[in-house]
């Protein structure tokens, strides 16, 4: 089944607001996704500056050695705030590649979520209103998050197959649905040089997104290709830096609904996500069509 | 909580009380029951609400409702005032249910009697697998709608989606607006005056009076794909 909710402000008074609305959304959504939840919030930035969300089995001790190695190096200039199993690690731009190479270098336990200058993405295993509980996700504020609740199908429930999955700087993909070419796509993805970290049919997608804007085509254009080159079934919601879009495959038969007013746009797997937001009876309330994308940016 | 408006009338709050209570107590009407009258509070999209009714009630849904609402009913009028999720009068035995806003997919699906009414749009597979069920649609249809509908009526004054009518037995389609495309099997049919008088009724008992049934074309199966042809024997 599964479960998704997104949020998009327009109005910025709201953005204080963003964690606790998104929580909202995410825990009427249990019932679709009690494996595991995650979700991806898109903070304020700090000009030059990037951040790393990290994420490890054994969290404390790895990010305490990691804060060590950053205290020596001050160079680097790195600053990590820890949260559970996760981490922000903030660097500056010019130095990301350099702290991503010390990272795989010197922690191979430690994983990247997701890189970008706003975009933070925290995901686990657990029922999903303690998943938000853990990482405290309603004192988070930001301009538009997106939260996914997992009823795993196709592949083992484990940290790495919840959701967001990361697509690139600032980009996150979630997924409703079960994808049945999978398997194929992902041979022909590692042929062309992708790497995978789980046998899971939605890294493959957000793993096809990525290869298709390496071709340099931008997002928009790689999600109406995705709607020729994967089968199964899909809704698809997906964050970038400036704002969110939504597809569907042509059959259509996983859930959503949409819902906009002058001060939000709304994603929600169902109404349900949706009754809680301020202003809803008023709202403009759709379903997305199939085989459409949609597109919301700042 | 009741209060006395014509007959009795009992409003319930599925916020300050559990949807199971509320449909078992819909469940205990019967017949003879003097509380005809009820309206549901605070429905806030939820699930399977005011299903299985097996008496002539009238229920008011104040709000959106999720997943099958009002499915199986039998004999109840029931009125969401708001937007209905996926299965809304799936299996619909007799009675009349009427949304006021938009249906998601499904609507009406395997339906055997009954009226369903969509003010607004239904989206993909509107009555599909129907069995005898009427259904009238002010607005537009989704893709893959009566997709091997049986008997009974899907009325559409907007526009139809994809594969209209794929696969269809014995119902009869009238959509007033522009069909995308027509299902395997599925064709425009002749509108004869026995059509046209069913419409007029259908459209009279859904409450639509800016809509006629000269401005509709009418669709329904071409029975080629339903009939076992001995010329098509090698494709076994």
């Amino acid at each position: 089944m599964c479960g998704i909710v997104g949020l998009f402000l327009k109005n910025k008074k709201m953005e204080p607001q963003l964690g606790q609305l998104l929580s909202g959304m995410l825990s009427t959504m249990c019932e679709r996704g009690p494996d595991s939840a995650g979700f991806a919030i898109y903070g304020s930035g700090t000009e030059g500056r990037s951040k790393i969300t990290l994420q490890s089995a054994t969290a404390a001790e790895d990010f305490a050695k990691l804060n060590a190695a950053l205290a020596k190096d001050k160079k680097l200039d790195a600053q990590l705030t820890t949260k559970d199993t996760h981490a922000v690690l903030s660097v500056p731009s010019d130095k990301l590649d350099a702290v991503k190479a010390m990272l795989s270098a010197d922690f191979p336990s430690i994983r990247i979520m997701a890189t970008g200058e706003n975009i933070e993405i925290y995901k686990e295993v657990g029922y999903p209103t303690e998943v938000a509980k853990r990482f405290d996700l309603a004192h988070m504020s930001g301009t538009h998050a997106i939260g996914h609740t997992r009823m795993a199908t196709e592949s083992a429930v484990t940290t790495l197959g919840a959701h967001p999955f990361s697509t690139g700087a600032d980009e996150c993909l979630v997924h409703n649905g079960s994808l049945s070419n999978h398997n194929s796509l992902r041979r022909e993805l590692i042929r062309d040089g992708m790497k995978f970290n789980t046998e899971n049919d939605t890294e493959v997608a957000a793993s096809y997104l990525t290869w298709r804007m390496k071709q340099g085509m931008n997002l928009g254009e790689a999600l109406e290709k995705s709607l020729d080159d994967l089968d199964g079934f899909f809704n698809f919601v997906v964050g970038t830096k400036e704002g969110f879009g939504v597809v569907r495959d042509p059959i259509a038969c996983k859930p959503a609904v949409m819902a906009e007013t002058d001060d939000y746009v709304a994603f929600g797997s169902e109404y349900r996500a949706l009754a809680g937001l301020p202003g809803i009876d008023k709202a403009k309330v759709w379903e997305p069509e199939p085989s459409t994308v949609y597109f919301w940016q700042r | 909580m009741q209060q006395l408006i014509g007959e009795l009338m009992r409003t319930y709050d599925l916020a300050q009380s559990p949807l199971r209570e509320l449909n078992e107590t819909l469940h205990r009407q019967t017949d003879g029951s003097n509380e005809a009258q009820w309206e549901i509070l605070n429905p806030r999209g939820g699930h399977a609400i005011a299903v299985g009714l097996d008496a002539p009630i009238n229920v008011d849904v104040r709000g959106s409702v999720g997943y099958y609402c009002a499915g199986m009913n039998k004999k109840a009028t029931v009125t969401v005032h708001g937007s209905a999720g996926p299965g809304v009068a799936e299996n619909m035995m007799s009675g009349r249910v009427v949304i006021k806003g938009d249906a998601s997919q499904y609507a009406g699906a395997t339906g055997r009697g009954g009226l369903l009414v969509i003010e607004g749009n239904a989206s993909s597979r509107c009555g599909i697998s129907m069995k005898g069920i009427d259904i009238v649609v002010k607005g537009n249809i989704g893709h893959m709608s009566a997709f091997m509908a049986q008997s009974g009526h899907l009325v559409v004054l907007g526009d139809a989606g994809d594969a209209l009518g794929d696969s269809i037995y014995e119902a009869k389609l009238f959509v007033r607006g522009k069909v995308k495309s027509l299902g395997a099997d599925c064709i425009e049919k002749e509108m004869r005056p026995e059509h046209q008088e069913a419409l007029t009724n259908l459209l009279k008992n859904a409450g639509i009076k800016d809509a006629k049934a000269s401005e509709f074309r009418r669709y329904g199966s071409a029975r080629k794909l339903y009939n076992f042809n001995i010329d098509n024997a090698d494709a076994y």
